[in-house]
């Protein structure tokens, strides 16, 4: 079982170093809150998805813009 | 010891990647460069065994002295692996880019234009291992492996013969970073070994004694020899704030760092000295740029919805490790214009333009901590979006580091300014001289559209073209945003290479 949120919070840090995290917001858009560019954003979708083993296809990136959203995406689809 | 800008006339290799005996192909990279700007890595300029390191980590050499020599492949009766195979360099040194003596005497961080053209993509590392031999791999890929900490026997190797390539020992330190590291720091490659004694650059002792600063006393940003850079840097540091403590002479590099600035990865994370340092280089070529550049702007809005279309449904069953970004198709389009349309691809210099015959494209990367760096793709209009991706993905992500390459070095032909989702509607850009022309793509976003009578909903970017008007006119300017935009609306044909 991984953790979801630990594994998002991983990738963000990984990427935007400087970001702080325990002010992130469950609701708030991580592209906003954490400044990543659409490259910065495949990056973390890359890593998490790599992480996991959770596909997100494109389709499913306004599910995941939030810390909560992506959380709850990837608990949805992880083995229990 | 390549040229890697107009104004480095030294430098020291800050770590060798490769040992004697290792074979290496175009484009691996062999050693780590110091300047007083940066940290490089150096890529070799041809395939070949290296025959021997002559110059030792640390000590200062000026550009142009060979470091190391290169057995041209084929050329060897040794085989490669064989440390003896040659103590004495028996092929040609390796050839340097000389560094072009320049009339203009001006102080400018003004990249040469690079004399060897590397429009190499990334080499496939391990690419000369037959199918039964164990897998080759490359320097790159070992220090990669070294520098993540990974089991390369654990590593499954896509290239030929089952070799790792980069990408695979990229994707293991992803896994194995996400996977494990919770919370913890950006994985940093393995400490430096122990700095060489202190050393002050010639450059820095004689600014030093101009401005009357002890050079033993200035701390070197990264434990290498104190530079230039360190000393003008030093300056308000040593005015503004006279009771920080200063450094002890020669402790270590390490302590050095803790001691003077906020804790930084071994290789990325500049400080704000760095960053300082880094506005001043921006501030002299904007200011070169404002005042000798008869600038005009164009904006053409272009409707981007076919292009997001396709490059919907190109991602839709891609993992996200192969999809594309919108920024692919928007800098090859660039890149295609500026090799149809004359004018804007190319350099002023000595009063006249010189068009340049291929496109070595800007993109300007905003780093997190402050600054930008402007790495160049080699060759770009050569390549479609597919390879334009990997290339400018690797680019942005080493100019953060800290870590471009020399290939990414060059002086570029013409540069692209993309501000992205979260960006300003439009830009207006500032012309990098000697260049003469600069695109700018603001944010995409939806507007009501009006064509052929009715009004629809799209998805457009506002394109600027700021360009040199001693070179083009407004009317050679639409002509180029128009074959941008044309180029546009066929995404799939910007995803081949051009024929």
């Amino acid at each position: 079982m991984t953790d979801a949120r630990a594994t998002v919070l991983d990738a963000i840090s990984q990427i935007a170093p400087e970001a702080d995290l325990d002010a992130l917001a469950d609701d708030a858009s991580i592209q906003e809150a954490v400044d990543l560019d659409s490259l910065d954003f495949l990056d973390l979708v890359t890593a998490v998805s790599e992480a996991t083993g959770v596909d997100v296809p494109e389709r499913d990136y306004p599910d995941i813009a939030t810390l909560g959203g992506f959380v709850g995406y990837l608990e949805a689809r992880l083995p229990t | 010891m390549p040229s890697l800008g107009a104004d480095m006339d030294a430098g020291s290799v800050l770590e060798w990647c490769v040992a004697p005996g290792d074979a290496v192909h175009r484009g691996d990279v062999v050693a780590v460069i110091h300047t007083d700007k940066n940290d490089i890595d150096a890529e070799a300029f041809e395939d070949g065994v290296i025959g021997a390191l002559l110059v030792e980590p640390g000590v200062e050499v000026a550009v142009g002295t060979p470091i190391a020599t290169i057995v041209p492949a084929g050329s060897s009766s040794a085989p490669p692996g064989s440390p003896s195979a040659s103590p004495e360099p028996e092929g040609e040194p390796q050839p340097e880019p000389e560094p072009e003596p320049e009339g203009e005497p001006e102080p400018e961080p003004e990249p040469e234009p690079e004399p060897e053209p590397v429009p190499e993509p990334t080499p496939a590392p391990g690419a000369g291992a037959a199918p039964h031999e164990p897998p080759v791999f490359s320097p790159l890929v070992r220090r990669l492996v070294r520098d993540g900490h990974l089991d390369p026997d654990r590593i499954i190797g896509t290239g030929p013969g089952g070799a790792l390539t980069r990408a695979d020992v990229e994707a293991a330190a992803t896994a194995a970073a996400t996977g494990t590291a919770a919370g913890g720091p950006a994985p940093s490659p393995a400490p430096r070994p122990t700095g060489p004694p202190r050393r002050v650059s010639p450059r820095a002792r004689r600014l030093a004694a101009e401005l009357g600063i002890d050079p033993n006393l200035v701390v070197a940003r990264r434990g290498g020899p104190v530079t230039g850079d360190d000393i003008t840097i030093a300056v308000p540091i040593t005015t503004a704030a006279p009771t920080a403590p200063p450094a002890a002479p020669a402790p270590a590099p390490a302590a050095e760092r803790s001691a003077s600035s906020p804790p930084v990865g071994a290789t990325a994370a500049p400080g704000d000295e760095r960053a300082l340092a880094m506005r001043r280089r921006i501030a002299t070529l904007m200011e070169r740029s404002k005042r000798e550049i008869p600038h005009y702007h164009l904006l053409r809005r272009i409707d981007l919805t076919t292009a997001l279309a396709w490059l919907t449904r190109h991602n839709e069953d891609r993992p996200a490790r192969e999809r594309m970004i919108p920024a692919a198709l928007l800098l090859a389009a660039v890149a295609r214009a500026a090799a149809e349309v004359p004018g804007f691809n190319g350099h002023w210099r000595d009063g006249a333009y010189q068009p340049a015959d291929r496109v070595d494209l800007g993109l300007i990367v905003t780093l997190r901590d402050g600054g930008l760096l402007v790495p160049v793709i080699a060759d770009a209009a050569a390549l479609g979006a597919p390879e334009m991706m990997e290339r400018v993905h690797g680019a942005v992500s080493r100019a953060r580091k800290g870590r471009l390459r020399s290939s990414e070095l060059g002086e570029g032909t013409i540069t692209v300014s993309e501000l992205g989702d979260g960006g300003a509607d439009a830009v207006f850009g500032v012309i990098h001289p000697p260049q003469v022309a600069l695109v700018g793509f603001g944010r995409p976003h939806e507007v009501p559209w009006a064509q052929d009578g009715m009004v629809g909903v799209r998805t457009v970017v506002d394109t600027t073209l700021a360009a040199d008007h001693r070179v083009s006119d407004g009317h050679a300017g639409s002509r180029f945003l128009l074959a941008l935009d044309t180029a546009l609306q066929d995404p799939a044909a910007l995803e081949g290479a051009p024929s």
